[in-house]
């Protein structure tokens, strides 16, 4: 005999359960974590090693770094001295819950303010699965042009802040700042938008000062904004 | 299904893979409380921004299924329109590619009320 059972409930569940128990586990030791998302070659790497420089003395960074395949990236982190994970995740294109969960067993917590998450270069999927962080960073790069946020409007929807990456290559491309910043704010009005270059350090001294100021939030026993999503 | 499934050639097939893992573990689960023997249909809800590939998932789940009580199971996905609402005027409307202004007021100030869904509908056990 045929039964219907009726569930109404998210496919990833799971995920996001897993995340929520990171969160707690990062709220414990106080760490500020920053989901870092973007399409490959947009910054991502440039950016936190630009922070690590500015802020490693104020603050206890770690990283865990996720990539398709390779530890290029975790590699020139970890030859400056922080602490480092690599999750391969072998043709994935999104890191999830359960990747990060392991990651941290892995990292010294103690000591550690801020700890980047760099996902996996990819537009499509990575706001979907919640990681267990306080902040989503999107690195979003003038050469992709302007119209990227009605191309990857859950991505743009989902994040709390967007890096405006290489705006010292203005000159040279048909990018219209006031038009990228009227579609994100319309998606997503309570968005943070720092345009800055990761070349010439225009526009960072913002980021840095928001960062630094968000972890000391956190100290003082903030909890993000973010619960596991 | 056919063999040669297109999703194995795009690079976001290990996206419906990950899905499908939560879609097989979340109908075991509920079919397993429900004290089911066979799960023979899964009712999944997905808009259209969700970028999730239906054939892709079937695929991946009648590989993963086997040796389970879903095995043989037929998904269903009842697909969902990218739907935005005006905050201005609260007019509800499709995009159309460039264009997210509100078609009435032209604002761009819009709110996503549907094509983000990614949730199982119910299941159908024996």
């Amino acid at each position: 005999m045929v039964k219907i059972i009726t569930i109404g409930e998210d496919i990833l569940g799971a995920n996001d359960a897993r995340a929520r128990a990171n969160k707690a586990r990062l709220d414990a030791s106080g760490i500020f974590t920053v989901n870092i998302m973007s399409s490959p070659g947009a910054g991502k790497t440039s950016l936190i090693m630009g922070t690590i420089k500015a802020l490693r003395n104020k603050v206890g960074i770690a990283v865990i770094e996720g990539d398709v395949a390779s530890s290029v990236d975790a590699d020139k982190i970890a030859a400056i001295g922080i602490p480092v994970v690599q999750i391969n995740t072998a043709g994935g294109c999104h890191l999830d819950a359960n990747m990060v969960e392991k990651a941290l067993d892995a990292l010294p917590l103690e000591g550690i303010d801020l700890l980047f998450i760099e996902n996996v270069g990819n537009l499509i999927c990575p706001n979907a699965f919640a990681l267990g962080e306080d902040q989503r960073v999107m690195i979003s790069s003038l050469p992709e042009g302007d119209d990227k946020p009605y191309k990857y409007p859950a991505m743009f929807a989902d994040t709390d802040v967007v890096l405006l990456n290489k705006t010292d290559l203005q000159p040279y491309l048909d990018f219209d700042p006031a038009a990228f910043r009227k579609v994100v704010t319309g998606l997503n009005p309570d968005v943070i938008i720092f345009p800055l270059s990761c070349k010439t350090g225009e526009g960072l001294p913002d980021w840095f000062a928001w960062l630094e100021s968000a972890v000391r939030g956190k100290k003082k026993g903030g909890h993000g904004k973010n619960p596991g999503h | 299904m056919p063999h040669s499934s297109p999703c194995l050639i795009m690079k976001s097939a290990m996206h419906e893979f990950s899905i499908t893992e939560s879609v097989l573990n979340l109908a075991l689960e509920k079919a397993g409380q429900a004290g089911a023997t066979k799960v023979t249909r899964i009712n999944l809800v997905i808009g259209e921004m969700s970028g999730v590939v239906g054939d892709c998932v079937q695929f991946f789940f009648d590989a993963i299924s086997r040796n389970t009580i879903a095995s043989g199971a037929r998904l269903y996905f009842e697909p969902r329109p990218t739907q935005l609402r005006c905050h201005r005027c609260q007019n509800v409307f499709e995009p159309h590619d460039h264009d997210w202004s509100c078609p009435g007021c032209h604002e761009t100030a819009i709110e996503i009320v549907s094509g983000r869904e990614c949730y199982m509908e119910s299941i159908e056990v024996e």
